[in-house]
């Protein structure tokens, strides 16, 4: 063996070496009761969710009056941190695009998608942003337009410009920067468990910085802070989204808006998740997305129609235009004198997003295996971004031409914001229809959600491994259910927002947490390219 | 009467499998028989192996080794799904068309409360209820 070959074998050697951890996956589990649970992640993050639930059920005015002073410093204090880590998050995904790194295939070489295309975008929807869409679609271009709650860079309300404005603001909120948060997380933690090996869980994206310290207490209080946030996160917004529908189905149906509706949705919903948690990510969360995805396009397809395809035609030019044209002004922290919008909107949505995305990059990351991360980042910016583009345009849009000819509820206003698509499709034929589609959409992607958040708090808290009993998906499924349930019929709206501002809170330690993953990621992905090279020759 | 015996092993409990092992040993000696080895593991990595063509060839390995120490044929199968936890049985089932299995040998745990509120089934209870091969299950 000549001096070169054995150089070269000993830098494979070396590389090789860099990931070889003596860790094995689950040596901190705790097995009992025929579960599998890590310790002390499984433990910590449960005591903690007692612990807030009965403190927010207990002293619901003073957990609200804290958590909410909390999160309104970090959105005002942080509020440039927020928005420029957005934007780096962003860069740094175009730029892993063009780079050579984008070559590198999650899972090995030889790894296939275990999904097909159309199934896998369907999912992409299914974590969290499908329902945000549902609410948000109609409501948000309409409170710009009408300046409801704050206006983009202050342009007046009712404009010509405002229009635009309006639609671009959105899009902003929705298109490439809360998508480029979710890839960073999803791309960092389907790498370092596919390509490098590391259990799935937000700890392992953090070896190339910390090494074998991730499996010590700094990564057992990241993953218990993303257990938390994704917990709160999704019982809250499954409180809220109880309240909404019950608005909407007492609006369409000779439905009581009371806690019992709101219960038996929550109770309803939790069922289904448990069905379809049992049936696994193929019998369950994967087909229902894929119904929600031909649900969600075929009433698309009739809100263009019914709008116009002439109408919907200068909507989506002004969507993109407005985008374009908005979306520098609208990254740039600095001398803003919108105060109410560029704080209460795009600094929440910031917050928010991040706070969610352990728990939505985790599901993408969960099912992206085979792809390579030029497909993976180009197919999570671009694709969701164009798709939210044209929804915002017929939704958005659709309410804005209904404002501007004076038709229906919308023309005096938002009043109730929950009841805002309703508004919107009651002025398009067959809206009995319409409405009982969106109804259902928004039930099931809450469904969807839950299935996902069980499947996603289930591998953080048992250190990673997704062969742990399916009885604790179930068990987690129906905490956010009972948490939900609990802090509606005990505490009132007043506990579910001291708990969501506590989720968004969270927000701010992991604006940190991805800026240093993406640190890592760089790393991780160079060293992979390194031995990619060095195995070629 | 058998010619080849599945059993469904879980590499990280062997250890809890001793019983279960001796007895699929001790009648394919009886019969002849070849014994095929199944487990069901996800594309994430855990506790055995990191990519699923490792673990594939953890299952390999320790298939053989229990073959020689019995002194009987032995094979082994591994099937990768991207979810393990929930499609356990689906799998099995498909081992016993895959392995064409004249008979299971696996082990269970004693019935609990799960099982009496049809919660959560046994495994081996599922694949009685599912499959016209022959199970014996080990307690």
């Amino acid at each position: 063996m000549d001096e070169s070959t054995k150089e070269h074998e000993q830098l494979i050697a070396e590389l090789e070496e860099i990931y070889d951890t003596d860790y094995e996956i689950g040596q901190d589990n705790v097995e009992r009761l025929g579960l599998d649970m890590h310790n002390p992640v499984f433990f910590v993050s449960a005591g903690l969710i007692v612990l807030f639930v009965a403190a927010s059920l207990m002293f619901p005015e003073v957990a609200k009056a804290g958590l909410e002073a909390t999160k309104a410093w970090i959105q005002v204090t942080f509020d440039w941190v927020l928005l420029s880590a957005g934007n780096v998050f962003v860069l740094f995904c175009l730029a892993l695009i063009l780079l050579p790194v984008g070559s590198i295939r999650i899972g090995g070489d030889d790894a296939v998608p275990d999904f097909s295309i159309l199934s896998w975008f369907a999912m992409l929807f299914a974590a969290g942003i499908g329902i945000g869409l549902m609410f948000w679609g109609v409501a948000e271009p309409v409170g710009y337009y009408t300046d409801w709650y704050g206006t983009p860079l202050n342009i007046e309300a009712g404009t010509d410009e405002a229009r635009p404005a309006a639609l671009g603001a959105t899009m902003y909120h929705w298109g490439l920067h809360p998508w480029a948060i979710y890839a960073v997380v999803a791309l960092a933690l389907s790498f370092f468990a596919y390509n490098k090996g590391l259990p799935l869980t937000i700890r392992s994206t953090f070896y190339p910085l910390l090494g074998d310290r991730i499996w010590g207490p700094i990564g057992n209080m990241v993953d218990v802070l993303a257990v938390l946030a994704t917990i709160f996160g999704l019982a809250t917004s499954l409180g809220f989204g109880a309240q909404q529908a019950a608005a909407g189905m007492s609006f369409l149906f000779e439905v009581e808006n009371g806690l019992t509706t709101q219960l038996t949705i929550i109770a309803c919903v939790t069922a289904v998740a448990l069905i379809s948690v049992l049936r696994g990510i193929d019998g369950g969360v994967k087909l229902l997305s894929n119904i929600n995805m031909s649900l969600a396009l075929l009433l698309l397809l009739f809100v263009v129609l019914a709008g116009g395809l002439g109408a919907f035609a200068v909507n989506y030019g002004q969507t993109l235009s407005g985008y374009a044209d908005y979306i520098l002004p609208l990254s740039n922290p600095f001398g803003r004198s919108d105060d109410v919008f560029y704080h209460e909107w795009t600094i929440f949505y910031w917050a928010w997003w991040i706070s969610w995305s352990p728990f939505v990059g985790m599901f993408i990351a969960r099912v992206s295996r085979g792809r390579t991360v030029r497909q993976f980042l180009t197919a999570v910016l671009v694709v969701p971004t164009l798709v939210t583009t044209i929804w915002m345009a017929a939704f958005g849009g659709g309410g804005l031409d209904q404002i501007e000819m004076g038709v229906g509820e919308l023309a005096d206003g938002i009043g109730d914001d929950a009841l805002v698509l309703f508004q919107m499709l009651e002025n398009l034929p067959l809206s009995a229809l319409t409405s009982l589609l969106g109804i259902c959409l928004v039930l099931v992607f809450f469904v969807t959600s839950s299935d996902s958040g069980s499947l996603v708090i289930d591998s953080i808290t048992s250190g990673g491994k997704t062969d742990a009993p399916v009885t604790q998906r179930v068990f987690w499924a129906t905490m956010q259910g009972v948490i939900a349930a609990v802090l509606l019929s005990l505490g009132g709206a007043a506990a579910l927002d001291a708990l969501q501002a506590g989720a968004v809170s969270t927000g701010l330690p992991f604006t940190f947490v991805l800026l240093a993953m993406c640190v890592s990621l760089a790393l991780g992905l160079r060293h992979e390219l390194k031995l990619k090279q060095a195995l070629q020759v | 009467m058998f010619k080849r015996i599945m059993v469904p092993v879980a590499l990280q409990h062997v250890d809890r499998m001793r019983r279960t092992l001796n007895i699929a040993a001790d009648l394919a000696r009886q019969y002849d028989a070849t014994i095929h080895f199944v487990a069901v593991s996800g594309t994430v990595p855990n506790a055995i192996a990191r990519t699923p063509e490792k673990f594939a060839a953890e299952l390999d390995l320790f298939a053989r080794e229990q073959g020689d120490e019995a002194g009987v044929d032995s094979d082994s199968l591994a099937l990768i799904t991207n979810d393990p936890a929930a499609e356990l049985d689906a799998r099995l089932l498909e081992a016993v068309e895959k392995t064409e299995a004249d008979l299971v040998v696996m082990g269970s745990h004693p019935p609990g409360v799960a099982d009496a509120l049809h919660l959560i089934g046994s495994h081996s209870a599922w694949l009685v209820r599912h499959s016209d091969v022959s199970v014996f299950v080990v307690r």
